[in-house]
């Protein structure tokens, strides 16, 4: 059942204090787990715990020809898929919005994001370069799937090594590691999805809180500046309110990275 | 391990729980030969030779005379389909409103989205009889809704009420405890909505204990505690302990 | 008497190092861990709740409704998201071998929801996803007369072994492998599913099927052990 209406001003009037129902500030986020090796098959996995919200992302590599454009770049293509497993809203079938939205969102992160050095997957300019697929699934959802899809993504790509690659057979031999881990900058791209819940903002919100949202603001940052920005939902945010999202953003990723920081090297 | 070791222990799906002629089949058990074999997964238990399952999750199993929280979810021509979170159609007839409800102005008693507390009068094949004739039961104005898994509401209540009322003493709030597992609570504070929302999850998740009703009394004496001394934080850190 | 020699050393009746845990997915009904060796599946169960479209509903008993699927990164050959024949036939293949212990008829025009998703494989996904179903259902209060546990056996050139990996599956001598997947019902010992793929005589799939039976005791054992103490990863 979805939050009640009293729930929802319930959870206003609280945040006009500063306060959450689970004690949180509204520029907090909830402890952050992230763990490696979900699959053995996979080129890099990661399992990210935001709370109780839980999704696993996987990178898979092939190869083949690069886009027209760009002869000498590899090529990142991100899913997500929002398992019937994770919540009892998700259904079967192909992919609805919420789910292609999350793809993208996590996509335009990591691109927009200069993550991947693209030049270095190229094996033969102009016909040969490998492929990065990074695919998301929800396991639990507890609220910001989102923001914990892209934590998943980073971590995932960060355990990423390159399969070994048989130039004569042209074949991928994926047991095998060429040593060499996917070619990433040092610095890790994160989004920050703000929620306007009546006049105030909170991030990494619990299902109740992303229930009782009119509109959300994602913002990708790679080394404290922003890269890129999404507005989702129907309302309007008024300037005021977006002013005030960016001026708490940079103070907000510094405490996000940290903490990525430290579950990433554990 | 004995037959009385055997009782309140978890037990699974086709798992013999007693043996012997004496021993009647209960809720969720059934007889075979000698044997009382266990046809749910719960805590096992044993009164006067009758054994049962007391189930620690499943859905809510809707009975006459219980008192349930729901969400209007469709008006139609002569009463209101209520959202209780069960498969069968819950309905709440005009008839069954305390008061003369005209046909044509549904929504001005209750509109689409509005909470609701009401009784199960009658369960049949057309789904849920809903009745909100008695004292304690019609719409919700204000406060706040918890979820909780209905297997727990009996806890919560507790022997004669004993466990609810102690958390209604402590926190100073109105608590209406829905048998389907929504409860509604209203206090002065938000405060003090959210200790009796912390008291009943520390309840759900201490539920197997004997002893409890003591836990929640220090848990409530701890409580106290804790707030005045997050009021000391706020001043300057030479005065932390 | 020389010793059959498997890929990866076990004694022919040995099952690989097996996993279970019940309560994984927090917002389910009831949910599972299973994990035979590498091959690692969960479940998670929805219901029993309202059906919907309304003509898909039967009065008479309940549905259960089962969904099987691998993540794309659960195997080395990366699997495009979304279902798949193999996976549709999965799916229908684990309804009907939980069917017979699910007292569907106490839930008439409802439906139960069971999501298997395999997250690493190393072949005998389907009874690993199916094992993980059995424990979800359980945990999830959904009456049933009893659990259900499934193991493959299988046949590498003549000799018969128990819980076939993938290195096993892809057996290359004589008479090359076959993969038995087999679930048994543990009080009354009845075969709720069976499959096979492969080349072998009608007397060494009965002994088969006893081998079958005899280590799904153990998968049961496992099985009961994690939902007497859900939460707890247990091993065996």
């Amino acid at each position: 059942m979805k939050a009640p209406k009293m729930n929802v001003d319930r959870i206003k009037r609280y945040l006009a204090e500063g306060k959450r129902f689970d004690g949180r500030k509204p520029e907090e986020f909830r402890d952050l787990e992230i763990s490696f090796g979900v699959s053995k098959k996979a080129e890099g996995s990661a399992r990210v715990k935001l709370g109780d919200t839980e999704v696993i992302v996987g990178v898979k590599m092939a190869v083949g020809q690069p886009y027209d454009d760009s002869p000498n770049k590899g090529n990142l293509m991100v899913t997500a898929e929002l398992l019937p497993l994770s919540s009892s809203r998700f259904e079967l079938g192909p992919p609805k919005f919420p789910a292609i939205e999350l793809g993208r969102l996590v996509d335009r992160g990591i691109r927009e994001g200069r993550f991947i050095e693209f030049e270095k997957l190229c094996i033969k300019e102009g016909e040969k370069v490998w492929t990065i697929f990074v695919d998301v699934y929800a396991i639990n959802d507890a609220g910001n799937l989102l923001d914990a899809a892209g934590i998943g993504a980073v971590a995932a790509l960060k355990n990423a090594k390159i399969p070994k690659y048989d130039e004569k057979e042209e074949k991928i031999v994926y047991e095998e590691s060429s040593g060499n881990p996917v070619p990433l900058t040092k610095e890790v791209p994160i989004s920050i999805t703000f929620h306007k819940i009546g006049d105030q903002i909170v991030v990494d919100p619990t299902r109740e809180e992303e229930d009782a949202a009119e509109a959300k603001v994602t913002i990708g940052l790679s080394n404290g500046v922003i890269s890129s920005m999404q507005k989702g939902n129907e309302e309007a945010i008024d300037t005021e309110l977006f002013g005030k999202m960016l001026d708490a953003v940079e103070g907000i990723w510094d405490d996000l990275n940290k903490k990525v920081e430290k579950a990433l090297k554990q | 391990m004995t037959e009385k070791e055997k009782m309140r222990e978890i037990v699974i799906p086709g798992e013999t729980i007693v043996s012997g002629d004496d021993y009647l089949p209960g809720e969720g058990t059934e007889k075979q030969g000698k044997d009382i074999i266990a046809m749910k997964y719960g805590l096992a238990e044993e009164q006067s030779r009758l054994v049962k399952i007391i189930p620690l999750s499943g859905t809510y199993s809707p009975r006459r005379g219980n008192v349930i929280i729901g969400k209007v979810e469709e008006l139609t021509f002569n009463g209101w389909v209520l959202d209780i979170d069960t498969p069968e159609r819950a309905f709440l007839s005009l008839m069954e409103v305390p008061r003369y409800v005209n046909k044509d102005a549904l929504e001005e008693v209750m509109d689409l989205g509005d909470m609701v507390v009401a009784k199960i009068w009658s369960i049949n094949k057309r789904g849920i009889d809903l009745s909100i004739k008695s004292r304690g039961l019609g719409k919700i104005e204000e406060g706040m809704i918890i979820e909780v898994n209905p297997n727990k509401v009996p806890r919560i209540i507790g022997k004669e009420g004993s466990m609810i009322s102690l958390i209604k003493d402590e926190t100073g709030c109105n608590i209406t405890v829905g048998q389907n597992g929504f409860i509604w609570i209203k206090g002065a504070k938000i405060e003090d909505e959210l200790l009796a929302k912390k008291a009943i999850l520390f309840i759900v998740e201490r539920s197997f204990i004997s002893g409890l009703t003591e836990e929640v009394n220090k848990w409530f004496g701890g409580q106290i505690k804790s707030a005045t001394a997050s009021v000391k934080d706020t001043e300057p850190k030479e005065d932390k302990k | 008497m020389v010793e059959f020699k498997r890929p990866d050393k076990r004694a022919v009746n040995d099952i690989r190092p097996m996993k279970a845990k019940v309560g994984i997915v927090p917002n389910a009904d009831g949910s599972a861990m299973f994990s035979f060796g590498e091959t690692i599946a969960i479940a998670a169960v929805y219901g029993p709740k309202e059906l919907h479209p309304r003509n898909q509903r039967n009065p008479a008993k309940g549905t259960l409704r089962c969904t099987y699927n691998m993540n794309s990164f659960s195997v080395s050959d990366r699997i495009r998201p979304g279902p798949s024949r193999r996976s549709t036939e999965i799916s229908k293949i684990t309804g009907w071998s939980l069917e017979p212990v699910v007292m569907i008829n106490n839930f008439a025009n409802t439906v139960v929801d069971v999501h298997v998703q395999i997250i690493q494989a190393d072949a005998s996904t389907r009874c690993a996803g199916i094992n993980a179903a059995a424990m979800a259902l359980a945990h999830a209060g959904i009456p049933m007369r009893d659990l259900v546990s499934s193991i493959s056996v299988g046949k590498l050139d003549k000799q018969l072994v128990v819980d076939v990996d993938k290195a096993e599956e892809d057996w290359e001598e004589g008479e090359g492998p076959t993969d038995i997947a087999l679930t048994f019902s543990h009080n009354d010992e009845k075969l709720t599913h069976i499959q096979l793929d492969g080349i072998i005589s009608a007397k060494q799939l009965k002994e088969a099927v006893e081998l079958g039976k005899q280590a799904s005791k153990r998968v049961y054992d496992l099985q009961k052990k994690a939902l007497k103490s859900v939460g707890e990863e247990i091993t065996g």
